[in-house]
């Protein structure tokens, strides 16, 4: 049985939410994956706890995404019912886990953009959106200390750990662009003082991960090419699959609940 | 239970401790009231409206929290009621009451510190043993069995033990 995707009325706001939603819900469920496959207990306990972090802003977002769509949709139905080309996280997010190096280095990758972002959003004209950051950039704060923390120790430790954790940041560097880009719709709601400038948030961003980076002595890549496309739909391969595992009980056993 | 003989006032006083008198699922020594997740009640018509605020975003308990205020609610004879989640102002761990953070010890679990700034969240964090008093103590994980808790050390009688994270 196979059963249909909603339609979405992406208006501005409710594309920008829906952004952000995803974000938190596909590193959220990239976490999840570890649960029982960490390297040791406290790192298992830790990942599920940020998975967790994720979901909760996730679903704070989706509904507050079917609130202003105001079309019938809920939380569920975003999460479960859309296929993947109108899914719009970042491509950073959906890539696969890999060894613990690299989930770490897109945890530390975004952790800081994160932290960054939902802080300068607390100053959102958007009630929710505003209420939402107070929430995430606590744990965001907590996301940054413990993948900072990570990315030291494998850059700094063994030469096994250390060529892990940078052929983890040679992979995933072309990723961290699309962080900060926006479109026409965005920069609409940038100037009216609802969304924030990302681009503003680069240079902080930059200048954070490049001293933990030098700490672990490791390095950036001096290459600067971007690659984008998840804020529009266009994924990479790795997000259907996760998809298929995410959906398989609603696109199966359709509106099935606890 | 004779609802009619109450006004309003009265009524809300009742349901606020019926409310409050609902424990955390997961640190069942705290109630609501005391972690500051109970944040109003509302009474008109003889309906009750219930308001919380989530402590984490992704915190399993608040399903858990919310159907406990319904049920405890109706076990008195409040047939109406309605639960409310509000997000803002955000949940800090600075509203949790003294008597909160003294029950947390005497579970033994190290209450949160006191005004919940960044500078708490990144400063030197100082967390005095639940069991012992003794501040020689050393995190041993960020992240502990839920999401409010770190796991941490004393390293004067070698205790482990849970700490409520400032958030």
């Amino acid at each position: 049985m196979v059963v249909a995707s909603i339609q979405v009325s992406e208006t501005p706001l409710v594309l920008y939410t829906l952004r952000r939603a995803d974000d938190a819900l596909i590193l959220g469920h990239r976490l999840s994956e570890w649960c029982g496959h960490a390297p040791m207990l406290e790192e298992d306990m830790a990942l599920a706890n940020m998975g967790l972090d994720l979901l909760g802003q996730a679903r704070e977002l989706f509904s507050y995404a079917a609130t202003v769509e105001g079309n019938g949709n809920d939380e569920d139905k975003f999460a479960y019912l859309r296929d993947v080309r109108q899914y719009r996280n970042l491509l950073l997010l959906e890539q696969s886990n890999g060894d613990f190096a690299r989930t770490m280095v897109r945890q530390f990758f975004y952790a800081t953009f994160a932290d960054l972002y939902w802080r300068a959003m607390m100053k959102s004209r958007d009630a929710t959106l505003a209420a939402i950051a107070a929430k995430s950039e606590k744990e965001s704060a907590y996301h940054v200390r413990h993948s900072s923390e990570w990315i030291v120790r494998l850059g700094d430790g063994t030469a096994e750990s250390h060529a892990r954790a940078q052929t983890a940041i040679d992979d995933l560097w072309a990723f961290t662009g699309e962080m900060f880009c926006y479109d026409d719709g965005e920069r609409a709601l940038i100037d009216a003082g609802i969304a924030v400038d990302p681009a503003v948030l680069r240079p902080p961003w930059l200048k954070l991960v490049s001293d933990i980076v030098s700490q672990a002595t490791l390095a950036l890549p001096k290459n600067d090419w971007m690659q984008q496309g998840g804020r529009n739909g266009r994924h990479s391969e790795h997000l259907g699959h996760l998809l298929s595992e995410l959906q398989s009980m609603q696109r199966t056993f359709p509106g099935a609940t606890w | 239970m004779v609802i009619a003989m109450f006004d309003d006032a009265e009524l809300r006083q009742r349901a606020w401790e019926v409310a409050a008198s609902v424990a955390d699922p997961e640190i069942p020594v705290l109630t609501i009231a005391d972690l500051g997740v109970l944040r109003d009640v509302a009474v008109s018509d003889s309906s009750v409206e219930v308001t919380i605020t989530p402590t984490y975003s992704g915190c399993p308990a608040m399903n858990m929290i919310t159907l406990e205020i319904e049920l405890a609610l109706e076990r008195e004879g409040f047939r109406n009621s309605r639960i409310r989640t509000v997000l803002s102002p955000a949940w800090t761990t600075d509203w949790m009451s003294e008597d909160g953070r003294r029950k947390l010890r005497e579970y033994g679990i190290a209450p949160p510190q006191a005004a919940s700034s960044r500078r708490a969240l990144f400063g030197v964090e100082q967390v005095a043993c639940p069991q012992c008093g003794s501040k020689d103590t050393e995190v041993l994980s960020e992240f502990g069995s839920t999401s409010c808790k770190a796991l941490w050390r004393c390293k004067t009688c070698r205790e482990p033990f849970d700490y409520f994270k400032c958030h």
